[in-house]
């Protein structure tokens, strides 16, 4: 892969209107419990304005960042030897239905290991006010070609 | 919670995870990569079988935090790394069990370390939840 993509930084994705269908779908997925995720009301209660996205929902909104990674032309990533290493998200805020949210990308590091290339890829997700929200980090195993 | 004890089990839970749940996440998170439902695909690249999605396992191992939370603090960071797949059986599944554990506490913060096993042998590393107390 180029090296060179170290400190790209992406143009911002198109918004995603997070649905409070969607966030009871995806908290089905992840087995939540908590009302929180299902209720408007209990997520009110608990001082949100709608149901309240779990920690991970936010890989859904990372997501079109890293397809914009992969499809860099001159990235020279090949996506079927793309192993997911490490994910991490820190939060501001949770995401709630009803958020309007944006993603930036930029490529942070990229080492290599004995063939192997490791890419770190940083999406800064903000909402329409443009305040943070959350930073989901992916580190990438990009494997070396077959011997 | 200022009564949190470092190295106190604070959650412990299983899940299993069938080809169905499979399903369910590609079409909640977006992922639809064949190796998470095409035993015949995950064996071309070498794979054991159908593997569940890496950020599934993620996102089931914290839910014992979340519950165990509540209204009493606020998750601020998650992070894992992914260092062995879940082979999903076609027909029994995969138990997934998740222990929480308090790493460290510190002034209106806590971290919780989640030790994440599947058949005996853990699937996720590093795998620490900060969370806020209110």
């Amino acid at each position: 892969m180029n090296p060179e993509l170290v400190g790209r930084v992406f143009p911002p994705t198109a918004p995603y209107l997070v649905g409070r269908e969607k966030v009871r779908e995806f908290s089905r997925a992840v087995f939540a419990t908590n009302p929180i995720n299902f209720e408007p009301g209990a997520a009110s209660a608990a001082g949100y304005g709608d149901v309240v996205a779990p920690p991970t929902f936010a890989v859904v909104v990372q997501e079109s960042t890293l397809a914009q990674l992969l499809a860099e032309p001159d990235g020279g990533i090949d996506f079927s030897r793309v192993v997911h290493g490490d994910q991490r998200f820190s939060y501001t805020r949770p995401i709630v239905a009803g958020d309007e949210l944006t993603a930036t990308l930029a490529v942070t590091s990229i080492k290599t290991l004995g063939g192997n290339a490791m890419v770190t890829a940083e999406s800064a997700i903000i909402d329409v006010t443009g305040a943070h929200v959350v930073t989901a980090v992916s580190t990438l195993i990009v494997r070396a070609d077959a011997e | 919670m200022s009564e949190l004890i470092v190295g106190e089990v604070i959650a412990e839970q299983s899940y299993t995870v069938t080809r169905d749940s499979l399903v369910r996440y590609a079409g909640a998170s977006g992922d639809f990569n064949a190796i998470h439902y095409r035993d015949d695909v995950a064996h071309s690249v070498g794979l054991a079988g159908v593997l569940a999605h890496g950020m599934l396992t993620m996102g089931v191992a914290v839910q014992p935090v979340v519950d165990w939370l509540g209204d009493r603090g606020t998750i601020a960071d998650y992070q894992v790394r992914f260092t062995r797949p879940v082979l999903v059986d076609p027909v029994v599944g995969a138990t997934i069990t998740v222990v929480a554990k308090v790493g460290a506490v510190d002034d209106g913060t806590a971290r919780i370390d989640l030790t994440v096993t599947f058949n005996d042998e853990t699937v996720l590393g590093k795998a620490q939840v900060r969370v806020v107390l209110a």
